[in-house]
């Protein structure tokens, strides 16, 4: 076990470029080093970079998601998360509340949504199309997909994008926004969604906001705040991620040509390559959300005590050599892809298999539509956005 | 409201090692190689059973009652 106090790092190691991932990650991981961070806020914190660490914090039930609400946890975000959703519950309250919305996101139930989505794609691609080059695919695709989607299954009316795109990237910034700002986007939400969930009250519909609805007025299975968070974090959720992985990734396919042309040339690698990707990708411009851990647990021989806070980096632990051969090449043939990119345990990511639709559906069309699409300016100046919990494009430039 | 004796089973082909039956519920399910696996399968009935097996995302976890192989999870 360690008992050296090498001191703690002061964290983000550097600021995220683009899609890289900082190499101390991958050093860490490979000296099998569980290391001691400073958070920009909340203090210091371990910080776990394998994949078999990883997994433990986000599955063992030792570690706990509970123990942050509310408390100045180590963390980056720069407000204190005070409001109960999913991520901040541990079992048996994260199952109850789980549970009540899981049947609708399940592969089979997703599944049935396939023809929809590729119907919103064709027609935005008909757009694009129709306004001839060049385009910007995050306004023109990657980010109207996944806001049609989950507006319509939830029954958010499309029309308010705006206004909750705009908060939605206030409440997610590390120091993109000021602090009034990101408390303002935060409340914008809660009192959009409090509103369509009073018009529910009124006027009874069966989306999922109506059915968490009918969950707590008739069965008494949610409490009011839990049930507009919940709203809250299926809207943000349901479009901040796919809508950067959609731009992410086709910026990933745009600027290397291989495998940009083993995909032309095998489109039947579409899901594997969207696999890849979104193991090789990382949505985070930093670590995730904090765990605390209830007990003492030894990770990778160093011993953390009840009460720690403990940091994950997913995406070091998805090019973890003990598990991924070559683990930092992006491979569209690889046979085996066990990867973590959304989460492990009981917050695996609730809308993993809407997002593996959307961005196949989205990768696959815009690359059959344009046989010939590049960036539209040198990829030195295609725009990332800085300052946010979420990497992502600013724009994505493209001709064709 | 739950009596008698389920069994439960996992279809390993379907399962994606996503870890939400082991997180849910530890007394009923465990991961082995990175895939789901019921601790046991024979069980006496109990609501902790199905609430885990509604929150599979690829509802590959079969929950039966004994003798009559009437289905108690998954349900539409
Ligand atoms: C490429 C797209 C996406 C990625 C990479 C992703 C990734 C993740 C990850 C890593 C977690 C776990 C966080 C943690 O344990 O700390 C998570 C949770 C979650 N995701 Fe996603 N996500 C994506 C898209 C979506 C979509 C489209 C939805 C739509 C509903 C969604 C809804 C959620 C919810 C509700 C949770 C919390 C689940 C819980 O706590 O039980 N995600 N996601
Ligand atoms: S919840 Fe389903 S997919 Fe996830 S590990 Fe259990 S059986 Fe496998």
């Amino acid at each position: 076990m360690t008992t050296v106090d090498r001191g703690a790092c002061p964290y983000p190691f550097s600021e995220a470029q683009g899609l890289e991932l900082d190499p101390e990650y991958g050093r860490l991981r490979d000296n099998g080093e569980l290391a001691r961070v400073r958070m920009p806020y909340g203090g210091e914190a371990w910080m776990a970079t394998s994949y078999e660490d990883v997994k433990t914090v986000l599955g063992d039930p030792r570690f706990s998601r509970a123990a942050t609400l509310g408390a100045d946890v180590p963390r980056m975000m720069p407000l204190i998360q005070n409001e109960t959703n999913l991520l901040t519950m541990d079992p048996p309250d994260h199952s109850r509340l789980r549970k009540l919305v899981a049947k609708a996101f399940t592969m089979r139930r997703i599944e049935m949504l396939r023809p929809r989505a590729q119907e919103v794609v064709d027609g935005l691609l008909d757009d694009i199309e129709a306004q001839g080059p060049p385009a910007d695919l995050v306004e023109g695709l990657a980010l109207p997909l996944p806001i049609t989607m989950i507006c319509e299954l939830l029954g958010v009316p499309y029309e308010d994008r705006d206004k909750f795109r705009a908060w939605s990237d206030a409440a997610l910034a590390f120091n993109a926004f000021t602090l009034e700002e990101i408390q303002a986007g935060r409340d914008g939400l809660r009192e959009y969604l409090a509103g369509l969930v009073a018009q529910r009250r009124e006027q009874p519909t069966d989306d999922l906001l109506g059915v968490l609805v009918q969950a707590r007025d008739e069965e008494d299975r949610l409490s009011e705040a839990e049930l507009v968070q919940f709203g809250v974090t299926l809207l943000v959720a349901g479009h901040e991620t796919t809508a950067n992985q959609t731009g992410n990734f086709l910026f990933t396919l745009l600027s290397t040509p291989h495998l940009l042309r083993d995909l032309r040339e095998n489109p039947e690698l579409l899901n594997p390559a969207i696999e890849e990707m979104l193991r090789m990708t990382p949505l985070g411009t930093a670590a995730g959300f904090p765990r605390i851990a209830t007990e003492d647990v030894v990770l990778s021989g160093t011993l953390v005590r009840a009460g720690e806070a403990v940091m994950t980096q997913l995406a070091s632990a998805n090019r973890d050599g003990g598990v991924f051969d070559h683990g930092d090449e992006i491979d569209f043939h690889r046979e085996n892809n066990p990867h973590i990119a959304f989460g492990h345990g009981v917050h695996h990511c609730l809308g993993a298999q809407l997002a593996r639709l959307e961005l196949q559906v989205a990768v696959g069309s815009v690359l059959n539509r344009f046989p010939d699409l590049r960036f539209a300016v040198p990829v030195e100046e295609v725009p990332f956005k800085t300052g946010r919990l979420i990497r992502g494009l600013r724009a994505l430039p493209v001709t064709w | 409201m739950a009596d008698g004796r389920w069994n439960v089973a996992i279809d390993s082909g379907t399962c994606i090692g996503s870890g939400v039956c082991a997180g849910t519920s530890p007394k009923y399910f465990k991961l082995d190689g990175g895939y789901g696996t019921p601790v046991a399968d024979e069980v006496d009935a109990d609501d902790e059973v199905v609430t885990a097996a509604e929150s599979c995302p690829m509802e590959a976890i079969l929950v039966r009652e004994v003798g009559t192989d009437k289905v108690i999870a998954p349900l539409d």
